[in-house]
């Protein structure tokens, strides 16, 4: 039996994709993935018309994909998060169908669930063997966990292992078995290394981001939730990671012992690992090169599927043991509402990723924003679109004080009695627009450009086209 | 009425700032490129009129380029660009 085959085209061929069908592509190289355009670049140059692509993520690097939208190669988009460059063009109404926004849990349940079957998946894997048993820990474009890949792997029709690192048979520390791949083809390259990974994520230095996350960190420490067994996500924003940090010193401090960090690992996540603040790290994407490193060597830093790390579809998921989520917001409205899918002027510039599913999840889920951006107050009457749910949400943390959701009335008191300037949410947006005054509402277009989808299956909310001016 | 003899400008280009340029005209013209030009642009237009009121000033063309400054920002760095106006360039 031989899989290997000599071109992409070739398996595209053998793969039998035809006009109409589903493809689908995983993030994990991230903003220096080669293997989305390279497919795509194939499949235009056969003919084949009329697709759907199901991606975890789109990136800038993703740009091809807005010609052959244009060329009606693709007809239809669903992923879970999408950068500017690529929102901006979709939000000017260039699809005739609406994208389809899910969250990191949704987006496996429903391929699992066959709502969303695929025809045809490309894994992009660092290393794969002849057979494609493939990681991503080993090669030149390393990029640590294929979490997002196993569902597409498992459940798509046919499935393409595309390596730019083929090895004898077998590869022993594989992620992706044989048993689900149909054929592997070696390339030159399946990404830039330096936007797969980056170097080191920095900390903030902004004095406000540093008084938000020592305010968070006050707040962890207050919940009740910061004991032996604690187990934590944040996001690799500037602010959250600086709460990380702090999280850090008070844990060493006080000598407690976590279970377990959750998420996109980055390094500061793998130094809290090492000093023995978790016993474990489950790790569905990594974001830099500490955090690919420690995967590889580490046991105690196991790689998790889409689906175990947060499907909703799951017996259960890693989301559902979660104590603390950090997670950043666009905006968060009076109701606590946060959209992290679209700019302030309307235009998508992101996307749910895990957003939801660990608010969702979390016993304590906290946003971490300030009071303003750009003279924009963070509060608003009504976000500009619902990512994740208001009733998911515990707190707001801003540099001027922390709001609590009316529904968590022990949070409330635990905040109060520790100190914590905790204030109306109402009251946080006020102060906000005495600084930067009250701004004028956006105008939406009339044009669906985007489904926002909940991990429930239910539609959360609709984005529509940004209007010319 | 105080009249501007020179072209001048006052602020930056970084997140939070404004930078704003004026030069002599026939009479006010006020144009503003904004990153909160939907939420804001009514409002800039509006503080940057009642500055030229405040100082009397009705011969200067204002360009203003927002990066998000707040209010007060705003006009500080007007009634800067506007005082270096006054004077000759050197």
């Amino acid at each position: 039996m031989n899989k290997v085959v000599n071109s992409i085209r070739e398996a595209i061929k053998l793969a039998g994709l035809k006009d109409g069908m589903t493809i689908s592509f995983h993030h994990h190289l991230r903003n220096g993935d080669y293997v989305l355009n390279m497919v795509m670049a194939e499949i235009a140059d056969m003919g084949i018309k009329d697709l759907t692509v199901n991606a975890s993520s789109l990136f800038d690097i993703h740009a091809p994909l807005l010609d052959h939208i244009k060329n009606k190669v693709v007809t239809k988009l669903l992923t879970d998060y999408m950068s500017a460059g690529i929102g901006h063009s979709i939000s000017m109404g260039i699809m005739d169908t609406p994208v389809e926004f899910r969250s990191h849990g949704g987006r496996p349940a429903d391929i699992e669930l066959g709502r969303t079957p695929i025809d045809v998946a490309f894994i992009a894997a660092p290393t794969s063997d002849t057979m494609g048993n493939c990681t991503g820990k080993y090669g030149k474009s390393a990029c640590g966990s294929l979490g997002y890949a196993f569902p597409d792997a498992m459940n798509a029709k046919k499935v393409v292992v595309i390596t730019d690192n083929l090895v004898d048979y077998p590869l022993i520390d594989y992620s992706i078995p044989e048993i689900y791949i149909d054929y592997v083809v070696k390339v030159d390259e399946i990404g830039n290394p330096a936007g797969i990974v980056s170097g080191t994520t920095k900390i903030t230095r902004d004095p406000v981001g540093l008084a938000m996350a020592q305010m968070a960190a006050k707040v962890i420490k207050s919940s009740g939730l910061l004991k032996d067994g604690f187990s934590f996500q944040t996001g690799a924003g500037g602010a959250t990671l600086a709460a990380a940090k702090f999280l850090k010193e008070i844990m060493i401090k006080e000598n407690i012992k976590g279970s377990y960090g959750l998420g996109g690992i980055t390094g500061y996540m793998v130094d809290m690992l090492n000093e023995g603040c978790f016993e474990a790290l489950l790790d569905v994407q990594c974001f830099d090169l500490k955090a690919v490193e420690s995967i590889r060597t580490n046991p105690k830093h196991q790689e998790v599927s889409a689906t175990h790390y947060a499907g909703p579809n799951a017996k259960s998921a890693a989301v559902d043991s979660l104590d603390v989520v950090l997670l950043g917001a666009t905006e968060i409205d009076t109701d606590f509402n946060v959209n992290v899918n679209t700019d302030s002027n309307g235009y998508i510039m992101g996307g749910s990723g895990g957003h939801s599913d660990t608010a969702a999840g979390a016993k304590l889920a906290m946003i971490i924003a300030p009071l303003s951006r750009s003279r924009l107050p963070i509060v608003t009457d009504r976000v500009n679109c619902i990512s994740t749910p208001g009733r998911t949400i515990d707190v707001l943390v801003t540099q001027k004080g922390v709001a609590v959701n009316p529904a968590n009335k022990e949070l409330k008191q635990r905040l109060v009695d520790a100190a914590i300037p905790v204030k109306d949410i109402h009251e946080l947006k006020a102060i906000a627009e005495s600084i930067t005054g009250v701004p004028q509402k956006l105008k939406k277009g009339d044009k669906e450009v985007a489904k926002v989808i909940y991990r429930d299956g239910t539609l959360l909310d609709t984005i529509y086209n940004v209007p010319v001016m | 009425m105080n009249k501007i003899i020179s072209s001048a400008s006052a602020g930056t280009l970084e997140s939070s700032d404004v930078y704003i340029e004026v030069e002599p005209s026939e009479n006010n013209e006020v144009s503003v490129e904004s990153v909160v030009l939907k939420q804001f642009g009514d409002s800039i237009v509006k503080t940057a009129e009642s500055v030229l009121d405040e100082l009397d000033i009705k011969n200067a063309k204002v360009h203003i380029i927002d990066k998000g400054a707040l209010d007060c920002v705003i006009r500080a760095r007007l009634e800067t660009a506007l005082r270096r106006a006054e004077k000759e360039n050197k």
